[in-house]
């Protein structure tokens, strides 16, 4: 339905009409939008991650440069992924369609693209799958739900596998738990056997296979950083943290995203780790080498995901500690409790930890021999050995984002809700169909929180954020918690967009601010070396 | 229209199989062939989709956990949804299958304030879930129901399920509730398709054929039964004849049986190669029938392949100067 | 405004909503199947909920005969939402419009018998001076939608800028580069 060629006046633009013909969705190709996609991959860093068909591409234009016979590889790749992956298959053939999980996708509601739903977006790559590898669809063809693949098909599969964050809140509602993020695993994986990533994943992935972090710090730089925290601890407690790196014979080795290492508000949780560790006297050493937990890998295929994880138990070896400690971070989680055992494991030169602090045996992580930054501090809350002064954030009231993955990768709710309650006084939920394992993402999750894509990221994270705006209004909620980098880092632009007022923290930070430490002087800065309201040397 | 295609093509069916009967008079095709042939082609092909599963490993153990986690021994782990014992396993398949869980999670049912005043939500969601446990509960019975015309003496446990069934005593021969409750559920599950347009907007033909075929095989049976009340000794005869491999075709028995068996052939052969095999599939699901332990016992990935990775050695090597220049600790000097 | 055409539209006020809303939501051409407009649940369907809240909020506004600003908050819900849904400038904001037709379209008879023309351009007028201050707002997203990409790198970069000596292989220049690699 074209538009008329004359300009309409401002009055009659309300006549015209916006609504296109329906078209079927395997006749609707899809669109390049400026601002809500990503940048493709650099040549450079699927290069140095060894990966096919390296090359400088841009997803708006018509020529993607794909490798001769590209349809052969993708169908190989198909069937290679068939015959390794269970969960692939059974979700390719049984899905009936019954929409239980159409409304449940944060990208759906808030664009009403049916292709976000995810029985759609699976059905996007099961159309390919029934017409090449099912007796139906070789037969019957699109009666049997079956088509060709072609460019457009595999363009289509880049935008909406890249329009998932692997968030797994439809795996929850669907009656034979489909998982779309197995399906957009397996789907980012075939497209990057064409070269076909973002910039925004490969090139972390590229870094920290190389050095260490996503972030591609070096290890002078690493320590550098650190250092200059303990200067600001310095300022906020009087006390002088004195943190160790490589060191080998330390009880413990700490592991958190890199993401805690630079930008705000990641760098206060940061803090936190270092403040809590000194006031235990904690035995523990930070790495260099394994200075990333997070996993860009893992949103590029099994295999560099493993690759990069392969860091954590080679460099707990090397130290020769007796357990790890893992920071906050959500797909860092997933991959850990989820993953990192069967790739690298076993981790038989490891102990099952036991908190030097309260004695407790963490019998969860008898195998993985790896525990969450939240078990462990709970634990200690639990136990009263930690002086906490609450009354220092009053001024904030709290509400807590499950992360995706701790809440349905693992189920980690309410070991952070303890801290929280613990530290602080005023600590309000949002509603029920928003939180644990029915959370909203914040829209940025599995590699998507990159800048060029900023309109999708606001509206893939308005369901979360109209959550919080609820609390916002209702209680007067002014600080997101969250035990997730990926949420630091892309939240405060949710906020700052949907929700002004409302900032956002890290777990650890709130208990940082919290926590009174021996020896320390009057505190009358936060941790963001802001002054603390209502401590003005006075209490 | 995708709906159109498969109506059609299920009164081509029926007409197949009425014309097959009264024109070409070939009873013993319809009456014998063919219900064998479905058979083999049911059992054959779901074992060769089951084993064909199977054959494909589960590399990683990725439960979706919808509750807490075991942790410490003070936090209340969700034992059903996060289980981390067989047993918890065992009792979440268990409520999936035979309750549909996950469906009912969509069901909570809350007044939440509307632009008009307080409104219901999740209301269809709702639907859903009692629909479908209605359709497969009913299709179960209705299913077990039938053995009775198969073996002889009938068993106990079947006698049972058709007393309850037709405790309404309501008719000659008394009306069977799930007779009823089986053709709303099939109508309820069609109009949804085609009235809540976003799943009208996701249906495939694939997905309207197997309701008309049910439908229709549901009304040709109740037609039998309750219209022209044919002759259910002769059936009788007749199936127990097929289970016992000597098959013989009975005498004056209207074509809207063999309609019936056609049909009931047809969506047994369509089985296992369509959407249908849910039924198998849900017993494989590795987001739901995995033990959440992942933590505590490894699991094994039977390809786990073997690559290049970028040792601690690689990474010293590059950064020895500046490691050194921090302080550092480095392997080699 | 005269208290006939106040009237009037107090009288037809949910109607008149409601077709606006319809109007609204058939913008989204991809949304074909209808959850935005009838998922009621405002945790599930945010954007419905805006919307219905937020014309409601307009609307009143409008028939009181209160300033544009105080109007405001409402209008700013409803474009912050449409300012991030790929749309033109102009359909972003063609649902203010809307109202006119949809006002036009419920009054027919009354226009007819020529009893609010007067008041009905007056109160046209105010639609008017309601989709120039939308375009603020609308302008005022899209900037901060831009501007949040260069904070963004700010907030990433801070702590690095203020021990910028500390890092090799950051040089002054790659600061200006669009796709710098700072995430987790």
């Amino acid at each position: 339905m074209a538009p008329k060629v004359k300009l309409p006046k401002p009055g009659e633009l309300s006549i015209i009409d916006y609504s296109l013909p329906a078209t079927d969705w395997m006749d609707t190709p899809v669109e390049f939008k400026p601002n809500t996609f990503c940048w493709g991959a650099k040549g450079k860093d699927l290069e140095t991650l060894g990966l096919p068909n390296a090359r400088d591409w841009n997803p708006s234009e018509e020529d993607w440069k794909l490798p001769e016979n590209w349809e052969q590889t993708v169908l190989d790749g198909i069937a290679e992924r068939l015959s390794k992956y269970r969960s692939f298959k059974i979700f390719m053939d049984i899905c009936v369609r019954c929409g239980a999980c159409a409304d449940k996708c944060h990208f759906y509601i808030s664009t009403g693209d049916p292709k976000n739903m995810p029985v759609l977006r699976a059905e996007l790559l099961r159309s390919v799958y029934k017409r090449y590898f099912t007796k139906s669809g070789k037969l019957f063809g699109r009666l049997a739900g079956g088509r060709e693949l072609t460019v457009d098909v595999l363009k289509e599969w880049w935008s909406y596998f890249f329009q998932c964050t692997e968030c797994r809140r439809c795996s929850v509602y669907c009656p034979y738990g489909i998982d779309q993020a197995e399906i957009t695993i397996i789907g980012r994986e075939l497209l990057n056997l064409l070269g076909l990533n973002i910039n925004w994943i490969s090139g972390p992935a590229a870094a920290c296979y190389k050095k260490g972090n996503h972030l591609g710090i070096e290890p002078h730089a690493l320590t550098g950083i650190i250092d200059s925290m303990c200067d600001d601890i310095e300022d906020i407690t009087g006390i002088r943290v004195n943190p160790t790196f490589n060191r080998k014979g330390a009880e413990i080795l700490f592991v958190t995203p890199s993401g805690d290492f630079m930008g705000e508000p990641g760098i206060y949780t940061c803090m936190g780790y270092l403040m809590l560790f000194h006031e235990l006297g904690l035995d523990y050493t930070w790495s260099t080498y394994a200075s990333e937990g997070g996993n860009f890998g893992f949103f590029t295929s099994n295999d560099t995901a493993k690759r990069l994880n392969y860091k954590i138990y080679a460099e707990a070896k090397r130290l020769g500690v007796k357990y790890i400690i893992g920071g906050e971070c959500g797909h860092m989680w997933r991959v850990l409790n989820q993953y990192m055992d069967t790739w690298n494991g076993p981790a038989d030169f490891l102990e099952v930890p036991k908190s030097p602090i309260t004695g407790t045996v963490f019998e969860n992580a008898k195998s993985t021999k790896m525990i969450h930054i939240s078990e462990f501090v709970a634990d200690l809350i639990k136990h009263n050995k930690l002086k906490l002064d609450p009354s220092r954030n009053d001024h904030l009231k709290v509400t807590f984002h499950d992360s995706c993955n701790p809440s349905r990768g693992m189920g980690m709710f309410d070991e952070p809700r303890h801290i929280i309650k613990a530290v602080c006084n005023n600590f309000y939920e949002m509603p029920e169909n928003t939180i644990r394992e029915q959370t909203f993402c914040c829209g940025s999750g599995s590699g998507l929180n990159a800048s060029e894509n900023m309109e999708q990221r606001m509206r893939g994270g308005f369901p979360r954020a109209n959550a919080v705006r609820y609390v916002q209004q209702k209680h007067g909620v002014n600080m997101l918690a969250n035990i997730c980098a990926v949420d630091r880092a892309a939240l405060p632009a949710l906020m700052n967009y949907w929700n002004p007022g409302v900032e956002v923290a890290g777990v650890t930070e709130l208990l940082a601010n919290a926590l009174v430490m021996k020896g320390e002087k009057e505190r009358t800065l936060d941790i963001r070396l802001n002054d603390l309201p209502g401590k003005g040397g006075n209490e | 229209m995708k709906a159109l295609y498969s109506f059609l093509a299920v009164i081509v069916l029926i007409l197949i199989a009425t014309l097959g009967v009264n024109v070409a008079n070939m009873s013993s095709v319809f009456g014998i062939i063919v219900p064998y042939l479905a058979f083999v082609v049911f059992v054959g092909g779901f074992v060769y989709r089951v084993i064909k599963w199977g054959k494909s490993p589960v590399p990683f153990r990725i439960p979706t956990t919808c509750g807490q986690q075991k942790s410490l021994p003070w936090i209340k782990q969700s034992k059903i949804e996060n289980p981390t014992s067989a047993l918890g396993v065992i009792v979440r398949m268990a409520l999936e299958i035979l309750f549909f869980r996950s469906l009912f999670r969509n069901t909570k049912t809350e007044l939440k304030e509307g632009p008009y005043g307080p409104q219901l939500a999740y209301g269809s969601a709702k639907w859903l879930w009692f629909g479908s446990l209605v359709f497969h509960w009913s299709f179960l019975i209705i299913v077990i129901r039938h053995l009775r015309l198969f073996i002889e003496p009938v068993p106990f446990f079947v006698q049972m399920l058709d007393g309850l069934d037709g405790m309404l005593q309501i008719g000659l021969p008394p009306i069977y509730l799930t007779d009823l409750f089986f053709v709303v559920a099939v109508t309820f599950l069609f109009l949804r398709r085609i009235l809540i347009p976003r799943v009208k907007y996701i249906s495939l033909p694939a997905d309207y054929f197997p309701l008309f075929m049910i439908f229709s095989i549901a009304v040709s049976g109740i037609l039998m039964r309750y219209f022209y009340k044919v002759d259910i000794i002769a059936i009788k005869e007749f199936a127990i004849g097929l289970a016992q491999f000597h098959p013989v075709i009975p005498q004056g028995i209207g074509v809207i049986f063999y309609v019936h068996i056609f049909l009931v052939s047809v969506l047994f052969a369509y089985f296992p190669l369509s959407k249908l095999m849910h039924m198998g599939g849900i017993f494989l699901s590795p987001t739901r029938n995995m033990i959440s332990n992942n933590r505590m016992v490894r699991h094994i990935n039977p390809w786990n392949p073997v690559l290049e990775v970028h040792t601690y050695e690689h990474y010293e090597d590059e950064f020895r100067e500046k490691m050194k220049k921090v302080g550092l600790p480095v392997e080699k000097e | 405004m005269n208290n006939t055409l106040k009237d009037l539209l107090e009288e037809k006020r949910s109607v008149i909503l409601t077709k606006w809303f319809d109007s609204i939501l058939d913008t989204y051409p991809a949304d074909d199947s209808g959850f935005l407009k009838k998922q009621k649940d405002r945790f599930l369907n945010p954007i419905g909920h805006t919307f219905t809240n937020g014309i409601d909020g307009v609307l009143g506004g409008l028939i009181s005969g209160q300033d544009v600003e105080e109007s405001a908050s409402f209008l700013n819900d409803i474009i912050k939402v449409r300012a991030v849904q790929s749309f033109s400038p102009s359909k972003a904001m063609g649902f203010i419009f809307a109202l006119k037709k949809v006002v036009r379209e419920e009054l027919k008879k009354e226009i007819r018998q020529n009893q609010i023309n007067e008041e009905l351009l007056g109160f046209e007028s105010k639609i008017d001076d309601l989709a120039l201050f939308a375009f603020d707002i609308y302008a005022k997203c899209r900037d901060q939608l831009s501007e949040q990409k260069t904070e963004e790198l700010k907030r990433m970069t801070f702590s690095l800028l203020k021990k910028a000596n500390l890092v090799s292989e950051i040089p002054a220049q790659e600061f200006e580069r669009k796709d710098l690699d700072f995430n987790i």
